[in-house]
């Protein structure tokens, strides 16, 4: 309850101080709105000349891209203090972090609380509530709770790669771009269904990243589609838990690096 | 006069290529996002049997082209120089014996396309052993492309030193950068080829300059459109990059008449 407590008093500041330069705020928020925004124009533009995406309309592509980006908005919003962490460790401030009483994990997150992602998550909302009304799905008590559970879950998992990244520098001190791949070309992965992809690339990102598991799968329950994958309803219902899993293992992994953690000393 | 800048530009260009590191992790990244784009599109070409307008080879080419060529969009605006700006240290450019203009058009030329010729040429190599990225079908249209390639360069240039003067105005400069981002990206053809969008649209994109930028010289590449149309299009190409040279340096002339530089 502690780590609660001051993990609002974190994001109370960053409200706070973000608020001083309104004006940034806004155009900022806009600029990011304008920026998504045009790349679902994007798709629209696909769905345009070829009608349907191997038997997927385009109101079913907005549900998963609506999912993937309030996910990765959220974990943006959130985890972005890990982003920018090999500069901490380069320049030695993590040392000051060693001799708090509180977790590390939860002092980099709170280094830097990004309301600014609110563009995106707005922009991903508006798809996704458009997705749902354009469906026309049958909901259910099941289905409103599976759809939040996945959001929550996808955002987990995308703080749990933040986490990993951030964890990967306290060997290299540097950032490694190539961490991208997963985490913003992991949204563009999930933004179309996995089963379009090759066999290899499908099963990178259903066992090893395993962010099928808070999109394609309980997309597919929503939808209630057959999946050609074959797999069961109970487990397209169950599969957003792994994201979860996945953060947990993370903060394992993060303990293990911040164990082995020597300081640049400058 | 002219000595200065070459001095300037050769500086810029050897500096950008140190970073080797960094443009294997970029390479990576874009194998990687070419990858999922190649594969989206094929999905898309079997889910349909009307006749597109542009063909599927043509489309696989223009994705790796892009990805080749990605560091030419002007994302941002220069970085020195935007820390000079932050610091205060922009003074010194101020009283440097060279037309200011010319120096950062320089100095941004040497940015955008060091880090393009160090990554194209490996994703060149890969993508056209392995992933469907193909040769332009004749001689005229290659050297159609390396014409067109080279007039995207100096447009390109144009557009960050652009971005950069307006830093004199703003500072922290988000909000001008990613307004060019968001609509370079989708303007040029990145996110989707631009022969895939409405027939409406298409006069509009065709007056734009965005689509100098990647569209011209790849289309010319994959033989959408003849070797023969390669000086009206280079013509578009210079024609814009004038109109934004020209913009470029009467705000620097309003913005240095009233800069404040902050002491530090």
């Amino acid at each position: 309850m502690n780590d609660l407590h001051l993990y609002w008093r974190y994001v109370t500041v960053a409200i706070r101080s973000e608020m001083q330069y309104r004006a940034s705020f806004v155009m900022f928020t806009f600029g990011h709105l304008f920026q998504v925004g045009l790349e679902f124009l994007g798709i629209w533009v696909l769905f345009d000349r070829f009608g349907s995406l191997r038997g997927w309309s385009l109101p079913e592509i907005a549900l998963l891209y609506g999912m993937a980006n309030t996910s990765f908005a959220l974990a943006e919003g959130i985890g972005r203090g890990f982003d920018t962490f090999h500069l901490m460790v380069r320049l030695g401030e993590f040392d000051r972090f060693l001799v708090r009483p509180r977790s590390t994990a939860l002092q980099v997150a709170g280094r830097e609380v990004q309301l600014l992602r609110i563009g995106r998550f707005l922009q991903g909302l508006i798809v996704l509530i458009w997705a749902t009304l354009a469906l026309g799905v049958r909901w259910s008590l099941g289905k409103g709770i599976l759809l939040v559970a996945t959001i929550v879950s996808g955002a987990f998992l995308f703080i749990g790669l933040f986490i990993l990244q951030a964890t990967l520098s306290f060997w290299t001190i540097e950032s490694l771009e190539i961490m991208n791949t997963v985490t913003y070309g992991g949204v563009e992965t999930t933004q179309y269904p996995i089963s379009l992809y090759r066999k290899w690339f499908r099963e990178f990102f259903t066992f090893v990243i395993p962010l099928a598991c808070v999109s394609y799968f309980p997309a597919l329950a929503i939808l209630e589609r057959p999946d050609p994958l074959g797999t069961p309803l109970w487990f397209q219902y169950t599969a957003p838990a792994i994201g979860t899993l996945f953060l947990v293992v993370a903060l394992q992994i993060w303990r293990l690096g911040v164990r082995h953690y020597r300081s640049t000393g400058s | 006069m002219l000595k200065a800048q070459r001095a300037i530009f050769s500086a810029a260009f050897r500096t950008n290529l140190q970073y080797r590191v960094a443009a294997l992790a970029g390479i990576g990244t874009q194998l990687f996002w070419g990858f999922i784009r190649v594969m989206i599109f094929e999905a898309f070409y079997r889910s349909t049997s009307t006749p597109q307008p542009i063909s599927y080879p043509q489309v696989v080419t223009y994705v790796w082209l892009s990805q080749a060529t990605l560091l030419l969009l002007p994302m941002r605006a220069n970085p020195e120089i935007q820390a000079m700006i932050r610091s205060g240290t922009v003074a010194y450019e101020l009283l440097r014996p060279v037309d200011l203009y010319a120096l950062w058009y320089s100095r941004s030329l040497a940015s955008r396309t060091a880090p393009v010729l160090l990554r194209a040429a490996p994703i060149f190599l890969v993508a056209g052993l392995f992933l469907g990225l193909q040769a332009p079908p004749s001689l005229a249209s290659a050297a159609a492309w390396a014409l067109s390639i080279v007039a995207a360069m100096l447009l390109s240039a144009a557009f960050t030193t652009l971005v950069t003067i307006s830093l004199l105005w703003t500072v922290s400069g988000e909000g001008m950068s990613h307004l060019l981002i968001a609509l370079s990206s989708i303007l040029s053809g990145i996110i989707v080829p631009l022969p895939f969008f409405p027939d409406w649209t298409q006069a509009i994109l065709n007056f734009l300059p965005f689509r100098g930028l990647m569209d011209i010289p790849f289309r010319l590449y994959v033989g959408y459109v003849s070797p023969s149309e390669v000086f009206s299009l280079v013509a578009h190409q210079l024609a814009w990059t004038l109109v934004l040279v020209f913009l470029g340096r009467w705000l620097l002339g309003r913005a240095t008449r009233r800069l404040v530089v902050q002491g530090g």
